[in-house]
């Protein structure tokens, strides 16, 4: 596997899905459950690609599962995303220095 | 009166401040995979999307194949295609083609929140200045990221690994509290990625996300359809 093939496929990809309905698109979809799925897929795909990864992102669950649970809490409250991600980080870092004093 | 280049990039510099940050985060996953910060500034350069290049790194880091690559951009990025069609019947009469083709590269979810809450019609020149900045600020951040894992204590570039996810955590969570709709499909979602992991590790992860997404988003355009409305404002997140 080449990485210059694996950059390559990554970006090729995401310009075409950018560029193929900017420069060709010119009317709305009409199909309901096709405007559903795209509407929905945002969400979907952002999810599945946090949990449970998110768990194994900082190299300690439990630092992981604290900054996490800041970070659910502060975007529930409708934080704007940058002071939710770097919240969720400094309650990581926070963690991290804290949980020895406990162990 | 600005010029519209100007007015651009100055409409671009919360963006590319929050860029810069959550970039810091992606630089130091992508050292972690064990990329250089060469090949991680590259990758930013050339993708300029936090969610796709995050999945496309695990896959490079995992040696999963290059269709897998393919698929999981195309389902990750899926939305970039449905804000492209969105703005381009904004554009003005200046957008040919190829100035399509260019200012294409730079529609991410911000740039299309900004773009999109413009008033009239959108010049090439307002999205050159939007688009050069927050990509300036996308790349200075990837570097600062991937080089700070020899400058800075691990116990910092550890819990900065946790930005991204965070990021998708405070984008999905308040539309979620409103519609039971987007609730139902991120807890699917959720659950279906739990299955694959514990339950299915054969499944790698770029399927693993492809089949969770693309479960739940079925589920709920089945279960929760949208208001004609409502999907238009899609993806202004």
């Amino acid at each position: 596997m080449s990485l210059v093939i694996y950059i390559a496929v990554m970006a090729g990809v995401t310009y075409l899905i950018r560029m193929i309905p900017f420069a060709a698109f010119r009317r709305q979809i009409k199909s309901r459950f096709f405007r559903s799925f795209l509407y929905y897929v945002p969400y979907a795909v952002l999810t599945a690609m946090t949990i449970p990864a998110i768990f194994y992102s900082t190299g300690s669950m439990a630092t992981a599962a604290f900054g996490t649970a800041v970070a659910v809490v502060l975007a529930y409250f409708d934080m704007p995303l940058i002071a939710v991600a770097l919240a969720a980080s400094a309650a990581a870092f926070a963690a991290g220095l804290a949980i020895p004093f406990f162990s | 009166m600005k010029s519209p280049f100007v007015r651009g990039l100055l409409d671009g510099v919360p963006i590319a401040l929050g860029y810069l940050s959550v970039s810091f985060g992606f630089g130091i996953l992508a050292v972690r995979s064990g990329l250089t910060a060469l090949t991680s500034v590259i990758i930013s350069a050339v993708n300029l999307t936090s969610a796709g290049q995050a999945a496309g790194i695990a896959i490079i880091a995992a040696g999963g194949s290059y269709i897998e690559m393919a698929l999981t951009q195309l389902v990750i990025n899926l939305r970039y295609g449905l804000m492209s069609i969105s703005l381009s019947q904004k554009l003005d009469d200046t957008f040919n083609t190829p100035r399509r083709l260019l200012v294409a590269y730079g529609i991410t979810d911000e740039i299309f929140a900004v773009a999109s809450a413009q008033k009239g019609l959108l010049t090439s020149r307002y999205m050159y200045g939007l688009i050069s900045i927050s990509m300036a600020g996308w790349c200075a951040g990837t570097l600062l990221g991937a080089s700070a894992g020899q400058l800075l204590p691990a116990s910092l570039t550890d819990a900065m690994g946790i930005v991204l996810y965070a990021m998708f955590i405070a984008i999905v969570i308040p539309p979620a509290k409103k519609s039971r709709g987007v609730l139902a499909v991120a807890v699917s979602a959720a659950i279906c990625s739990m299955i694959f992991k514990y339950l299915l590790p054969q499944v790698t992860g770029g399927f693993a996300i492809i089949f969770s997404a693309v479960i739940a988003a079925v589920t709920g355009a089945l279960v929760f359809p949208v208001a004609d409305e409502e999907s238009t404002e899609v993806v202004s997140q």
